[in-house]
């Protein structure tokens, strides 16, 4: 790319992070009162909202009723004012489509829908603001969304973007950086066992750089999962203080 | 061993949701701070009838809706009458989508869905009033969930978090079997005394207090110096929850 220089000389990105360094996450639980489950989540400047229902009898079409296992609905989202332009249509275009399907995907793969047959579970996730990794920006507010229910989870979900400059891969991508022409990738982990719930990349990267990437990306989630349980514990101490007194 | 709440993963138990963790001897539990509604038989419960086709159905707050079979309820005619194909049909007479019955936990099916029977007097269909819907947890379980509060109000407790201000009935009347409701104009005194009630028991569960009819009828009572409508400030709920816990105490000792 003509222009913009990703990494400078002296290793530090365009914001002033490092390479592996994370941008500042801060979020909350419990938002809303007559959901299930809520979370807010700021990841730099990339704000997203998680709203869970569930699980409850199948709403809409019965044909889509699982015997064994609960259905997850998912609806990603993005605000018209998330933008630099504004958009026309905040959800049920492509792209939307797409992200919903994903997360669908990768809460599958981390909630126990075993124990709630015949059931389903919605998660709707909204983007307030939109600067980069909006899908595992989702995926961790999702994460604390689900938490907040009290639905069983294997572990918590962390998902991260990596993209890969001068030999050297980036952890969790501003939108600059993510239009900047990086090849990057969108891992979502089960940090406890180490296994992907998803692996997303839509570029061209050599092979022999993708398990450099994949490490970065693990590193990061599970830095991610760090910062995720350190806010569950809080809201968990202030809500078992209010009810002891 | 694995309670509720866990799972093995490789041979260690692992917890699955963010919660107090409960021993008993080996068996270990974590229960997580805000559910769905478990029900357990015997439990009474306030639902809204979604569905009706052969058995009703019924939303309770809970995973799965609860079934109302028609050979569980009283129909008008005595407790011996026996359940014909015109019953069937007439169903839709007796209770209707959208209306509000109370019921007792008959049964609890595999999957976790509830059956619910309306056998008794006390329970059916719910006429005039206000419902309330908490979370299951602020519920205190207790010998009766029905109560005629002393200040001129009945409340029904459900252990699903629905709970069901009315206006006292003035004598019970059986014969319709519990599906009759009195369409009487409410007072407007009885009006306040509900409607009282209501911010009082927002005000308790807000500050996660458990609610049974001593703690609201406190609560009640430390809201008289206040309006209606002012119970739901913020700062005059902090006031009037601290009153009624301070009545708690001294009740309990």
């Amino acid at each position: 790319m003509a222009g913009l220089e990703l990494l400078s000389d002296q290793g530090y990105r365009l914001d002033g992070r490092k390479a592996t360094e994370l941008r500042k996450v801060q979020a909350r639980m419990g938002v809303f009162a007559q959901a299930d489950g809520s979370a807010y989540i700021e990841q730099g400047n990339t704000k997203a909202l998680a709203v869970v229902y569930g699980p409850h009898e199948m709403r809409g079409s019965r044909s889509r009723t699982l015997h064994d296992r609960a259905v997850i609905n998912c609806q990603y989202s993005m605000a018209t004012f998330s933008t630099a332009e504004r958009k026309r249509r905040p959800h049920g275009d492509k792209k939307s489509t797409e992200m919903s399907l994903h997360l669908k995907q990768t809460f599958e793969a981390a909630i126990l829908t075993q124990l709630y047959p015949r059931s389903q579970i919605d998660i709707f996730v909204k983007i307030l603001q939109a600067d980069g990794g909006n899908y595992s920006v989702c995926v961790n507010a999702a994460t604390l969304a689900v938490i907040d229910a009290g639905i069983p989870m294997r572990d918590y979900v962390c998902a991260c973007t990596v993209g890969f400059v001068d030999e050297t891969p980036l952890a969790d991508l501003c939108y600059t950086e993510e239009n900047g022409g990086v090849s990057s990738l969108a891992l979502a982990l089960l940090p406890r066992g180490g296994q992907i719930a998803l692996l997303q990349m839509d570029a061209r990267l050599h092979q022999d750089h993708l398990e450099t990437m994949m490490e970065a990306a693990m590193i990061a989630c599970k830095g991610v999962s760090k910062v995720l349980d350190e806010v569950v514990r809080q809201h968990l101490q202030e809500a078992s203080a209010l009810s002891r007194d | 061993f694995r309670g509720h709440g866990t799972y093995v993963d490789e041979e260690k138990l692992t917890a699955s949701v963010a919660g107090e963790v409960q021993r008993v001897d080996k068996l270990i539990c974590v229960s997580p701070l805000k559910t769905r509604f478990n029900g357990e038989v015997g439990d009474v419960v306030v639902g809204r009838i979604t569905e009706v086709q052969k058995r009703w159905k019924v939303e309770t707050n809970s995973r799965l809706d609860s079934v109302l079979l028609l050979s569980s309820v009283n129909l008008p005619g005595g407790e011996l009458r026996r359940r014909s194909a015109e019953d069937e049909l007439t169903m839709r007479e007796y209770l209707q989508e959208g209306d509000l019955i109370s019921a007792e936990v008959q049964s609890v099916f595999s999957d976790g869905a509830l059956s619910l029977h309306t056998r008794s007097l006390k329970y059916g269909k719910l006429g005039q009033g206000v419902l309330v819907q908490l979370s299951p947890s602020l519920i205190k379980r207790q010998k009766t969930h029905f109560h005629n509060l002393p200040c001129g109000a009945s409340i029904i407790l459900g252990n699903n978090g629905f709970v069901w201000l009315y206006p006292t009935p003035a004598q019970q009347e059986e014969e319709a079997g519990g599906f009759y409701t009195s369409l009487e104009p409410v007072s407007l005194s009885d009006r306040e005394v509900i409607s009282r009630l209501r911010n009082c028991l927002l005000a308790l569960a807000a500050h996660k207090v458990l609610l049974y009819d001593t703690s609201v009828l406190y609560c009640y009572e430390s809201s008289l110096q206040h309006q209606v409508k002012d119970v739901l400030k913020p700062e005059v709920m902090e006031e009037i929850v601290l009153l009624t816990q301070q009545k708690l105490m001294e009740h309990e000792s």
